[in-house]
């Protein structure tokens, strides 16, 4: 029983095997993707291993705080940001080992030409709770 | 007993009813989890009867609307009530089918709560953090899968136990008090089996239990053992725990969870941290070790004898052991504060927090490593 976010990179991730940007792929090759996600994410759902999923908009802003009474300073977008998370998936596991064969799945999600993405996702363990016997 | 838990502990005995007569396990569960929701709000004089008759009349119900089953509803509708003795042994084998070595733990977990305990599939879902329909799906899938094992087969404690130690361990918290639940479920499995590792996995969660309000402050954060306020610990309940511990050793027959209690009991035993009876602690580990091989055991060991023969030594035990360990680091840093190597203390400290698993381990060793930074600074 352990939560693990599996985070999708728009950016920062090493380059996937089949890289290729999706508005070059043909309509039926999009449509296949966006199906075996949505497969995926009912497969998961189907097994009692689902969370949540959110898609996030690319573009962000930064915001930090300029002292009491004035009003946040907001910077960015920042196109040389490194690192750009797409989305994210929470599943709820046996263990390591199943999140990662979930992971290798959702990598596998088909792109250009019908072949594998083979893209890296990112596989954070979630923190747990305080068990209650630890001495 | 509050009502509402009193329905709740009928529940197995109940489905084990109905499975006599001759209902799948499966339809029995759903039938009696419905029964249970009408019972709150009807409140029978008696429960017991009552949700028999409800239960079994929502069972034929259901088979009825499924014309598939209406030929074993004719047929299971023939067969004679259970003797009321055997009743007992139906509701450990239902322990058994839930906690069965083919479903994956979180599986049995999941499956427990519902069909011994009682719980609705929302209420387990809140406690665990998933969606209820993803909690729904485990325990469907859960019941598929040990639907072609039958209710007869001995089954082997050692795995209801597992399960048990599971909830209260790493129970989330939601509107039910997991471990409290987890106590109430091995105090039947301990009167159903009389097995002496059920009074251990008893014992060892009455004295964990009994330390809870000393073990957070007000804010949440964690309070580690040494300084924990002991006139907050419920006596009562480590009375209770050291009781059943003693009636379970004095039959020689010692296990893991025995041996776990026997450690909790001497550190209720302490009126204060220091007149812990840290020799007879290590000799427990030992046991410990020898009964598991347990690596977590042996780093507990080598902590307890830092304080029988001094850091020093325990830091030699450490050094053995797999630096990957969980809580490796944190043991090395207050083994390294007692011996007085403050810097280092300080830096395995915020290592440990880096490591931790949980937020309140990680709140409780950051603030450590800050205060042992400063006090390497004075």
């Amino acid at each position: 029983m352990a939560k693990y976010l599996l985070l999708k990179h728009y950016r920062g991730a090493p380059a996937a095997v089949n890289d290729v940007p999706m508005d070059q792929w043909t309509p039926q090759e999009v449509e296949a993707h966006i199906g075996y996600m949505a497969a995926f994410a009912d497969r998961l759902r189907d097994t009692g291993e689902f969370v949540a999923e959110l898609a996030l908009l690319p573009e962000g802003t930064f915001v930090r705080s300029d002292g009491q009474g004035r009003p946040p300073v907001t910077d960015g977008p920042f196109p040389e940001t490194k690192d750009l998370i797409a989305g994210w998936m929470m599943i709820d596991v046996d263990g390591y080992e199943r999140a990662l064969e979930l992971a290798g799945e959702l990598s596998a999600a088909p792109g250009k030409g019908g072949e594998p993405i083979h893209e890296w996702l990112e596989l954070r363990p979630v923190m747990g709770s305080l068990p209650t016997i630890t001495d | 007993m509050p009502y509402e838990d009193e329905l709740r502990a009928l529940t197995p005995a109940v489905i084990a009813v109905l499975v006599r007569r001759g209902a799948d396990f499966a339809s029995a569960e759903d039938a009696v989890q419905e029964a249970l929701v009408e019972a709150v709000r009807v409140r029978p004089h008696d429960p017991r009867g009552w949700l028999i008759t409800v239960g079994w009349r929502k069972f034929l119900d259901a088979a009825r609307a499924d014309t598939a089953r209406r030929r074993r509803e004719d047929q299971v509708s023939a067969e004679p009530l259970a003797a009321a003795g055997a009743e007992a042994d139906d509701t450990l084998h239902l322990y058994f089918l839930c906690a069965h070595p083919s479903l994956s733990p979180a599986s049995a977990v999941a499956l427990t709560l519902r069909a011994v305990g009682g719980l609705s599939t929302r209420q387990i879902a809140q406690a665990y953090l998933v969606p209820e329909a993803t909690m729904a799906q485990r325990i469907s899938r859960a019941k598929k899968t040990i639907a072609g094992v039958r209710l007869n087969q001995p089954g082997d404690p050692a795995t209801v136990l597992r399960v048990l130690y599971l909830v209260f361990n790493e129970g989330y918290s939601g509107e039910v008090d997991l471990a409290a639940e987890a106590i109430r479920l091995t105090r039947q499995v301990t009167a159903l089996t009389k097995h002496e590792e059920a009074a251990g996995l008893l014992a060892l969660m009455l004295l964990h239990h009994a330390r809870r309000a000393a073990r957070l402050g007000a804010d949440g954060s964690l309070i580690p053992l040494a300084v924990q306020d002991r006139s907050r610990w419920d006596t009562r309940m480590i009375a209770e725990g050291v009781d059943i511990l003693q009636a379970a050793l004095a039959r020689d027959r010692l296990g893991e969870y025995q041996a776990q209690a026997a450690i909790a009991a001497l550190h209720a035993d302490a009126f204060t941290a220091d007149e812990t009876d840290w020799v007879q602690i290590v000799e427990w580990y030992d046991e410990l070790v020898r009964l598991t091989g347990s690596p977590i055991a042996r780093l507990n060991r080598a902590v307890a004898l830092g304080f029988v023969d001094g850091p020093v030594a325990g830091l030699a035990a450490l050094a053995d052991l797999d630096p990957a360990l969980p809580r490796h680091t944190a043991a090395a840093a207050y083994l390294h504060e007692r011996a007085g190597d403050l810097g280092v203390a300080a830096r395995l400290y915020a290592d440990a927090a880096r490591a931790a698993t949980n937020p309140a381990e990680r709140d409780h060793l950051t603030r450590e490593a800050a205060r042992v930074n400063r006090a390497a600074r004075e």
